[in-house]
């Protein structure tokens, strides 16, 4: 037993030594945190900023150009969000499906034998890749709204359906009142009724779609490659051909190595739908945006889109993390 | 049989198709099977068809001079490059004076130069620090002025490349530090250190970097005591530099996780502090491995300064935008847009493709 | 040591040295600042012609920069001495919260709202305006109330956003906003044909009319949706400079007045017996002790910016670009709204 005596004092062992550290970075903590909120409440009162959520309940006084479900500008700034986050989630859902068919395709692409397909899936993804997106943004929103025509005489895709500088004007059941079919008609300031996508959203749209394709091209590329060998090999003997390889062999193993990086794929176009903000797209940041110049409570708003934004990031993380669970590899 | 006997070689056969060779290549790469031939008339036919307008469109008929009546004169059926050359200094040096723009020229080049000498790895001595010292030294005196007779420029008016190459070089620079220190604080063994660590960096790696740029623009001055104020420039760096700690922790905690356990192991043996190990073993081995994903963080950390448009900054892309507002030539905004695209692509292109040679050279002393 | 830390530690040294190049902070009061550092600080618009736009050689000039050089001149002695800021919509207000600006002279509505809750207080009005709609001449409107159905363009967190609201609400007319944060990007847009209307200030409908190729194919509406007063702005609990910037713009208006022109004001001071002059120019009682100026900071005003009258023709009178008519910003006793209390 060794020698109660000879023990070194408590605050010299490991676990004194962790209290002692832990402490310090506790009261650093506090005290930083204490000087933040200080500094805040005194510049607060100075200007004679209101703080609190209060003001969400008063009407917003501003209108929305693309609304999900009904508001007008004596609603609440609390609805306005709602829309903000609905329109926020309408971009990113409609995106996360059509970057994973296109980057799919681009990724098998890549691997294709015939070198004009090869070399114009990897011009693809170098140039998508190597562009910041704001500028696909800017560039893909300046295409549309100039080589479109004018609302007043918009291009007829069938009898009900509209292209033009409003965007793609088509007809959708009004959920409001009965089960009508609310139809766009011409009117003099261009098409009135049914449902639009309008330029920002398409463009918004277009821009994350291809962005984010490239990348996941990438990760279904290395994906497939990362397959062993002798699967293909395999295959080949038994005589399937190269589509029926990649379709029942590869790609169902690649899932598992493409799931984690495709998450992250997932989790990123979402947060860069806040670039809506630069091309006019009311989602939550361009909400918030407006909300800020208008009653100059930034911590408030800007606390409210974080939150948002981490909920979204929870909820796509947790579903797919029950998909790489179900395709993962079941081991003895 | 009489083994001498003269046999008679069977008459040849026609030789199969060639697989090597030209032909053999274009029939493997383009003509192969069915589907192949079928993706080969349309993709081909597809360019065929774009390809001589496109081509027709960016050069042939195009306007190089700054000639506003040749452009308005052509309606569209060639590109405008005269916008590019009458607008190029503003695009590339924001609303920098004019007469001073030979500054920020000469400091972008000189932080370029040491980027390429650092780019090589024959250079990583010590001394590279001193150098990047003195660059960057050089670049804030000739961007700034004040010292040495040269008038004083506000930051306000800094713009343009020399800004994105400023605020690159100040977000990649200050975040690694505080990265590793966060990277440490999460592996550590004390709960508090690294439920914190986990916390912030979870935190910030789910919000969009518009949200920490809004923050920066409109939270930070509530933050700061009274009486002290911090420009934009100032206030926006410190966002990025907060935004991307996180993602280099992360980056480093994966070379971390790499290194085996019995380097810790063996130092604990030799006697080393936690201090120690981690300056003298663990850190240098870590940082050695991540270094094709510093290499990646940094082409993120430059396509990811084009958002400072949003909060009023003319980096490169605000001041396109700001070349834009010239009424006169708004409707050449697509050659504007491929000009800056084009800066953009060349940078990242370079550094994408030296990340993979890195990355090469640096796993043959790993391979075995 | 690891190769990182050789280049962090001199990358640390050079942050600093930056960081110290950064321009000094000042505590205290807006006035004191001021003088230490030799200038004044204007928030002014990124482009709003006839308010604040920059020449072809890079010279600020406009109805609110004038105010910015005359309340330099009041101060420091020199209207020279400003830095212009140009900022956006959404950056106006806490540029000016924050300490970045001193004063705020850019075409911004004065309201209860931001009176009372941002922190800033409005110094005076310097242009009456109003809200009204601009639309292309092919579309053969005439009236504001035959806009229903209408895709309108309007500026991100401007008073043009909420009365816009308001008026299609109280007319029960329906329209779609298409909203964008810059000036130039709505403009853009509306001329782009993205939407049919553009509304905003009528002295903006008017600087943007300039500003396209063809202005001769829009026509602005006749109708005014609301009161649109423009001033400066300044921090709130300054009541020093506050005084200063208010009283500024009154000796701008005084001065147009007793009849002051750029060209007259020497002649004037040396022999005018209007003991109204005499006051104003600082030959018979100091007034400016009492605003911790000078005696001659009318005379400076007046001298290096000029009268009210001057400014407003110089920049967006009916000899100007803009074209655009005093109207109500006349002076009181030719039938406007322009009153100054006396300078006395």
């Amino acid at each position: 037993m060794p020698d109660p005596a000879l023990a070194p004092h408590f605050l010299r062992t490991r676990r004194g030594r962790a209290l002692i550290y832990q402490a310090l970075a506790l009261c650093a903590l506090v005290a930083a945190g204490w000087f933040l909120w200080h500094n805040t409440a005194e510049n607060l009162a100075a200007r004679q900023i209101r703080s609190g959520f209060g003001f969400m309940r008063q009407p917003a006084g501003f209108d929305i150009g693309e609304t999900l479900f009904a508001y007008s500008s004596r609603d609440t700034y609390l609805r306005a969000f709602a829309i903000g986050v609905a329109n926020t989630l309408r971009v990113a859902l409609l995106g996360i499906v059509l970057a994973t068919v296109l980057g799919t395709l681009v990724g098998i692409g890549r691997l294709s034998r015939n070198l004009l397909v090869r070399g114009l899936c990897t011009a693809y993804v170098e140039v998508m890749r190597n562009i910041p997106l704001i500028i696909q943004l800017f560039a893909w929103y300046l295409v549309i709204t100039e080589l479109l025509p004018a609302a007043t005489e918009p291009l007829r895709i069938g009898p009900y359906v509209f292209l033009s500088k409003s965007g793609l004007q088509f007809p959708f059941p009004d959920l409001s009142g009965g089960w009508t079919l609310a139809v766009p008609e011409v009117g003099v300031f261009g098409i009135t009724g049914g449902a639009a996508a309008t330029p920002e959203f398409l463009s918004l749209l277009i821009g994350l779609t291809t962005f984010t394709a490239a990348y996941i091209a990438e990760i279904v590329r290395s994906g497939v490659l990362a397959v062993p060998r002798g699967q293909t090999e395999a295959a080949g003997a038994l005589g399937l051909s190269r589509a029926l390889t990649l379709r029942l062999v590869l790609l169902p193993q690649a899932l598992r190595i493409i799931v984690p990086p495709l998450t992250s794929q997932y989790l990123n176009l979402t947060k860069n739908s806040s670039l809506a903000v630069a091309i006019g797209y009311p989602d939550v940041v361009s909400i918030a945006n407006t909300t800020i110049n208008q009653n100059g409570q930034a911590l408030e708003c800007v606390l409210m889109i974080m939150t948002v934004y981490l909920a979204i990031n929870l909820v796509t993380a947790l579903a797919m993390g029950w998909y790489n669970r179900r395709v993962a590899l079941v081991e003895r | 049989m009489d083994p001498h006997a003269h046999v008679e070689p069977l008459p040849a056969r026609t030789p199969p198709r060639s697989a090597t060779g030209v032909s053999g290549w274009v029939r493997a790469n383009f003509f192969g099977g069915p589907g192949n031939t079928a993706a080969t008339i349309l993709f081909g036919g597809l360019l065929a068809w774009a390809l001589p307008p496109a081509f027709n469109w960016l050069a042939g008929n195009a306007v190089w001079h700054a000639d506003y009546a040749a452009c308005r004169a052509l309606d569209h059926a060639g590109a405008c490059w005269g916008f590019v050359t009458e607008k190029w200094r503003l695009i590339l040096f924001g609303r920098y004076p004019y007469a001073e723009q030979w500054r920020p020229l000469a400091a972008t080049a000189i932080v370029i130069a040491a980027l390429v000498v650092t780019a090589i790895p024959a250079f990583w001595r010590r001394w590279l620090g001193w150098l990047w010292g003195a660059a960057l030294a050089a670049f804030f005196a000739l961007m700034s002025g004040g010292v040495l007779g040269l008038t004083r420029v506000d930051t306000g008016l800094w713009g343009g490349l020399p800004l994105t190459v400023l605020l690159t070089l100040v977000g990649m620079g200050a975040s690694i530090p505080i990265g590793i220190l966060l990277a440490l604080a999460r592996r550590s063994e004390l709960p508090l250190l690294r439920s914190m660590a986990t916390l912030y960096i979870e935190l910030v790696r789910g919000v969009p970097l518009i949200t920490v740029l809004f923050t920066a623009s409109f939270v930070f001055p509530l933050l700061l005591p009274q009486g002290i104020r911090l420009d934009v420039l100032t206030r926006v760096a410190l966002g990025i530099v907060l935004f991307q700690a996180a993602y280099m922790a992360e980056v480093v905690r994966g070379g971390l996780q790499a290194l085996p356990k019995g380097q810790y192991e063996a130092a604990g043996a030799l006697g080393l502090s936690w201090w120690r190990t981690q300056q003298k073993v663990i850190l240098p081995q870590a940082l050695t491995l991540v270094i094709p994903s510093f290499v990646n963080s940094l082409l993120s950390t430059f396509m990811d300064t084009s958002l400072v448009t949003v909060v009023s900054m003319y980096d490169l892309t605000g001041a396109l935008r700001l070349a834009l507002g010239d009424p006169q030539w708004r409707n050449f905004f697509f050659e504007g847009y491929v000009f800056v695209a084009l800066i953009y692509f060349t940078c990242c292109f370079a550094m994408s493709r030296y990340s993979h040679w890195l990355d090469h050279r640096l796993s043959r002393w790993t391979r075995h | 040591m690891p190769a990182s830390r050789r280049i962090l530690v001199p990358l640390v040294a050079a942050t600093a040295l930056a960081l110290g190049l950064a321009p000094p902070a000042f505590a205290g009061k807006t006035l004191d600042a001021v003088k230490a550092r030799g200038e004044v600080i204007c928030g002014v618009n990124t482009s709003g012609p006839g308010f604040s736009s920059t020449d072809s050689k890079g010279r600020w000039q406009g109805l609110d920069v004038d105010m910015c050089r005359a309340v330099a001149a009041a101060a420091l002695g020199s209207g020279e001495k400003v830095k212009f800021v140009p900022l956006n919509s959404q950056q106006r207000f806490a540029a000016l919260q924050s300490g970045e600006i001193d004063i705020l002279s850019r075409n911004t509505t004065w309201t209860l709202t931001r009176d009372a809750s941002l922190g800033i207080v409005f110094a005076g009005i310097n242009y009456y305006d109003g809200q009204g709609f601009m639309v292309p001449k092919k579309l053969n409107i005439d009236s504001a109330k035959k806009l229903d159905g209408a895709t309108v363009c309007v500026q991100a967190g401007t008073t043009s956003e909420k009365n816009v609201a308001d008026y299609f609400l109280a007319n029960n007319m329906k329209y779609k906003s298409v909203v964008f944060d810059t000036a130039e990007a709505i403009q853009s847009a509306f001329f782009a044909g993205r939407c049919q209307v553009y509304t905003t200030d009528m002295s903006d409908l008017a600087g943007a009319r300039t500003q396209t190729s063809k202005p001769d194919d829009y026509t602005i509406l006749p109708d005014i949706i609301s009161k649109e007063p423009l001033g400066p702005a300044v921090r709130r609990g300054d009541d020093d400079w506050f005084e200063i910037t208010r009283w500024t713009l009154n000796a701008m208006l005084e001065a147009e007045e007793a009849g002051l022109t750029q060209a007259n004001v020497d002649k004037m001071k040396a022999e005018s017996k209007d003991p109204a002059i005499q006051r104003l120019l600082g030959v018979s009682e100091d007034t400016g002790k009492l605003l911790g100026l000078d005696k001659e900071w009318a005379y400076r005003i007046v001298k290096q910016v000029g009268t009210y009258g001057e400014s407003f023709e110089r920049n967006m009178g009916p000899k100007s670009a803009l074209g655009l008519p005093r109207g109500v910003n006349k002076l009181w006793n030719q039938g406007g709204l322009m009153y100054s209390p006396p300078v006395r």
